[in-house]
């Protein structure tokens, strides 16, 4: 239990992050006294409104990472909770699916989870994937409804694969038995995520600032190429300067940010064709100024995985 | 008459609204003291308890459902949510509720409306789900006759419009445990039965203004 305040090097991360929320907090105050125009206000309330959120966020995600290993499980576990519910609320599911997706909510999830918490390494690995994944059809074929059949397990096999197993690699970055880094595992976490989100960041100020080529206009026409060549390489910069913290050298740094900068590009891009896909902008309204829990944590789901297994390939023995 | 909130009933109250995190739009009217009834379409045993506790605490403590004598009258438990929790008008639908093959339910009887009208007082508002039992949540079926001769009995009792939405995916009929969807509860505009509207023509007309709430085309 609150072992991380005793950690230097976490608090400076931590300080961090919240000196840089300061900074932007400043200059969204400056730009609402200097803008007057309707549309540019508009952009700017949401700055300020996602702003705000990142406040919110970033105490709720300090509180339960400093409580130690089980608050950093019992956070990511809601978040994992909130975001399937997003996204079966939105992704068109049949009756014969009731009793599939209550196993996913209330067996599956939460035994994810515990494994995580129990350290069982090779059964956390595999539920999922292997086990989850197997049980999903024959649930649903079981209540004998066969229209659209590959198509709903499908649905339900991708969302808890992204909501719950890709996101529950974020906290297993604690178990990790790094030599020389035991007891310092709570850094590894809050860089990922600084990096993770710093990239979406960087990536919308960017694009705001000069975007003009889109990536690919009919997923989002927020993504182009100058928000992601500028998002990524910033984030990249700003990954590769907290060396320091993490197990890393510099040069491992900066290749392990780049991955989950060009990973989390890649996360919100598949999370915008299935909005598209459904004909909704966001996946949901929690976040005031960001959308749905799942709209925030998309590119985290798809980093989390190859980092932790980078991690434990190469650091662990 | 206002009631005294039972505990239950917050618990209850405070149960569904977490399984089904619904969202609450008023978009036709603004929540009020003044007498209603509220009524919306029917497609899980969730709806009247997530309806009631969308409604702020003044009201929600003087609004009453309609149900079934049949039914919540039928065990122990079901009387006591219905009797002491909810405090809900019975409405006896006559023999058994076996009626079935379209006739007219003994339902609409006169009388019993008229002893529903004076139940609610001057001060007690109704929750009522005029399709008379639960549909699969794809299309509202026909309205009963009901809310016509309640409203024509009380004309002074505004009739508000409401759709529950995505309810039939966190409890659908026949199933026990939910699932943990989100939800979405619109009120709508008030109607009222107009001059030399028949029966038909106004439970129609009703039965649109709880349709045309709908958000989302339901796969």
């Amino acid at each position: 239990m609150f072992e991380a305040i005793h950690d230097a090097k976490f608090v400076w991360l931590y300080g961090g992050v919240l000196v840089l929320l300061l900074i932007s907090t400043l200059i969204g105050k400056i730009l609402k006294s200097r803008h007057r125009s309707d549309a540019s206000r508009t952009t700017i309330d949401n700055l300020n409104a996602r702003i705000r959120a990142w406040w919110k966020m970033s105490a709720i995600f300090a509180a339960a990472v400093v409580s130690g290993r089980i608050g950093s499980l019992i956070l990511f576990g809601i978040i994992s909770f909130l975001a399937m519910r997003e996204y079966m609320t939105l992704v068109p599911t049949r009756r014969g699916d009731h009793r599939t997706l209550f196993w996913s909510f209330f067996v599956i999830m939460p035994l994810q989870y515990y494994l995580v918490g129990i350290q069982w390494y090779v059964l956390f690995a595999i539920m999922i994937p292997v086990l989850a994944c197997i049980f999903i059809p024959p649930s649903i074929a079981l209540a004998g409804d066969t229209e659209h059949f590959l198509e709903r397990a499908s649905k339900i096999q991708f969302g808890i694969m992204v909501c719950v197993y890709s996101l529950s690699h974020a906290p297993a970055l604690l178990l990790l038995k790094i030599p020389g880094f035991e007891g310092h595992d709570a850094r590894l976490l809050l860089y990922l995520v600084i990096v993770d989100q710093m990239s979406d960041v960087l990536q919308y100020v960017w694009g705001k600032l000069i975007g003009k080529n889109k990536i690919a206009w009919r997923v989002s026409p927020n993504k182009t190429w100058e928000g992601f060549v500028g998002g990524v390489i910033s984030a990249t910069v700003l990954g590769t300067a907290l060396w320091w913290a993490t197990p890393f050298t510099p040069i491992q740094s900066a290749g392990m940010s780049l991955m989950i900068c060009i990973l989390g590009f890649n996360g919100g891009l598949v999370m915008s064709a299935i909005k598209r896909d459904i004909g909704i902008k966001d996946f949901g309204v929690v976040i005031e100024g960001h959308g749905g829990i799942l709209d925030r944590i998309d590119s985290l789901c798809f980093a989390a995985p190859i980092f932790f297994h980078l991690v434990r390939y190469y650091f662990v023995p | 008459m206002s009631y005294e909130i039972h505990p239950v009933a917050s618990l209850l109250a405070a149960v569904a609204r977490g399984i089904s995190g619904v969202q609450v739009q008023w978009a036709g009217c603004e929540p009020d003291e003044r007498q209603r009834i509220y009524f919306a379409n029917h497609s899980s045993h969730l709806d009247f308890v997530v309806l009631w506790s969308a409604l702020p605490s003044e009201i929600r403590a003087r609004t009453r459902p309609i149900a079934a004598k049949d039914y919540w009258e039928a065990t122990p438990l079901r009387r006591f949510l219905a009797n002491n929790v909810f405090h809900a008008v019975f409405l006896d639908r006559g023999s058994t509720g076996k009626a079935k093959n379209g006739s007219e339910h003994h339902f609409a009887g006169r009388h019993l409306i008229e002893e529903m009208a004076e139940a609610i007082g001057t001060g007690n508002s109704l929750i009522l789900f005029p399709e008379g039992t639960r549909g699969t949540g794809e299309k509202i079926g026909p309205f009963r006759s009901g809310l016509y001769h309640l409203a024509m009995h009380r004309p002074d009792v505004e009739l508000v419009p409401a759709y529950l939405e995505n309810l039939n995916r966190i409890l659908p009929k026949g199933e026990f445990f939910p699932v943990p969807m989100l939800s979405l509860l619109t009120f709508g505009k008030p109607l009222r039965v107009e001059e030399g509207e028949d029966k038909d023509a106004f439970l129609e007309r009703a039965r649109e203004a709880v349709s045309s709430l709908r958000r989302i085309g339901n796969a």
